[in-house]
């Protein structure tokens, strides 16, 4: 029986049975859940079709959310030039047009959260788009991102309310990152790597959203998020080690969020929330509804 | 957790613990009710309470009252359905420490006549957990094939009852009585590995003292 603790668990075992991070998550889920491969193969494909319809909704959206803050951001980046390059440029703009039908009460798929949930799909659609690979690609990098949301769910936390935003974009960015990293070649222990680039660069982000809501920060910062992924697998894809292994950032990262008052985790009652123009803003919501 | 749980769920925005969660809290009451539902009272605490409207909350609750799920994208306006479907509902901003922050409690009234009070809780991640079905502490996640039953306190009536499901190949994996008094109506919860007929439900619903049978499927 496939079975994982930790991020070193994974990529171990991925060299015993010499199969990637993804098919071994695979082999895990099939044992655990007692379904079959292709029951498993067609509920990604449900996921990534969720994911794809949000990012080209998304894109082209110009209405706003129920409270007027965010919507139509997405469809801006699309109109300018992308002086940032393609991959980076589609990374923000699919991360936030997904992050944006979630506002907007649209269909999206939690990833590991909802507030984070276009982190994930901003970079592997980019890269996707990049290397003009088919679905199943996308697929294996979902099988990747899921088995390392798993260690963090497992050893940590992907609360927001429990451990701030580094707990859930920075999770997700976690993920994306060790997802692209197999989607473009990368070995196991270059995923690896990728995963604690990724989270190390988010340790201590509050989660400290405008009037409680799930529109600002959360909506630019999951573009943010994104692109940021994307970085720690051109790093990890280059040999770049991080010191401190994954499993011990995961650590860290969890400690950090115990530390983190409670204002600070999704009560509102601080940081970006309690500015002047936030506050300003929760006044005005709470008089329309 | 599941590779699902994490890549998942598949769902309504904004917020997978004030909208997904609370749809399926909607869901796990209409099921628990087991009938078309009239009047809904809802009591919301906490963060509920505070931030419902910004996360949909109250479209998503009855959204599940209604039988959507938390992908359906009728959620958006549960509202209006539930005016037109003739369910009516009133919401009720309440404070109550000990409970979970993200509570919400129905009291139901269905088109028999039946009522029922169900309070349950979103965990995050869309996940959630029943706590009490009137007045029984009770501990339903969704996460397996529950049985609920209510019947008179006497002995014999759990032996039948998982006797039934014996026959039928179903391992119980967690179980659970309560009673208000001793010889006075009681609760069951039966949570099960595997799937349960509507053949054993019929033959647990036949089952003499047992006043009523309620099966809630994995969300």
């Amino acid at each position: 029986m496939v079975n994982f603790e930790s991020i070193a668990d994974l990529v171990e075992l991925a060299g015993k049975l010499g199969k990637s991070l993804a098919d071994v998550v695979r082999q895990w889920e099939m044992e655990r859940s007692e379904c079959s491969a292709a029951f498993l193969q067609e509920e990604m494909q449900r996921r990534l079709v969720v994911m794809r319809e949000a990012a080209t909704k998304g894109s082209t959206l110009k209405e706003k959310s129920f409270s007027g803050l965010v919507g139509g951001d997405a469809y801006r980046l699309t109109q300018c030039d992308l002086f940032v390059g393609p991959v980076v440029g589609k990374a923000a703009i699919y991360a936030m047009a997904v992050s944006e039908v979630n506002a907007g009460m649209g269909k999206i798929v939690a990833g590991p959260t909802a507030g984070s949930c276009g982190v994930l799909p901003g970079a592997i659609l980019a890269v996707a788009d990049f290397l003009k690979c088919d679905d199943e690609i996308l697929i294996q990098g979902l099988f990747t991102a899921a088995g390392v949301g798993e260690v963090v769910a497992r050893n940590a936390t992907v609360s927001g309310a429990m451990g701030g935003c580094q707990a859930e974009c920075g999770t997700a960015a976690a993920m994306a990152a060790a997802a692209v990293t197999e989607m473009l070649g990368g070995t196991p222990e270059q995923a690896s790597d990728a995963v604690a680039l990724a989270l190390k660069n988010m340790l201590g982000l509050v989660c400290d959203p405008v009037a409680g809501l799930v529109e600002v920060p959360c909506v630019k910062r999951n573009a943010f998020a994104a692109v940021h992924s994307l970085v720690a697998a051109q790093m990890a894809l280059a040999g770049i080690k991080s010191v401190i292994p994954a499993d011990e950032v995961i650590e860290a990262m969890y400690r950090i969020g115990l530390q983190i008052p409670c204002e600070l985790r999704e009560t509102s009652k601080g940081g970006l929330a309690m500015t002047p123009t936030a506050q300003a803003i929760a006044e005005r919501f709470a008089k329309v509804t | 957790m599941g590779v699902f749980d994490i890549i998942g769920p598949v769902m309504i925005g904004p917020s997978s613990s004030h909208t997904a969660g609370a749809a399926r809290l909607g869901q796990m009451a209409l099921t628990i009710l087991g009938e078309k539902p009239l009047e809904a009272t809802i009591g919301l605490y906490g963060s509920f309470a505070k931030t419902y409207k910004g996360h949909g909350t109250d479209k998503a609750l009855v959204a599940g009252l209604m039988g959507f799920s938390a992908d359906d994208p009728r959620i958006r306006d549960s509202l209006d359905l539930a005016v037109q479907s003739g369910l009516k509902v009133d919401f009720q901003i309440m404070e109550d420490a000990n409970l979970h922050p993200n509570t919400a409690r129905f009291s139901l009234k269905g088109n028999s006549g039946k009522t029922v009070k169900v309070t349950g809780a979103s965990l995050g991640g869309g996940r959630i957990v029943i706590t009490q079905i009137d007045g029984y502490q009770v501990e339903i996640t969704g996460d397996y094939q529950t049985l609920i039953a209510v019947y008179q306190d006497k002995p014999g009536i759990v032996a039948t009852v998982t006797k039934i499901l014996a026959q039928e190949n179903v391992n119980i994996a967690f179980m659970r009585v309560s009673r208000k008094n001793k010889g006075a109506q009681a609760l069951m919860v039966l949570e099960t590995d595997q799937s349960i007929s509507e053949k054993a439900i019929a033959a647990v619903d036949a089952v003499p003292t047992i006043e009523f049978v309620r099966l809630v499927r994995p969300l």
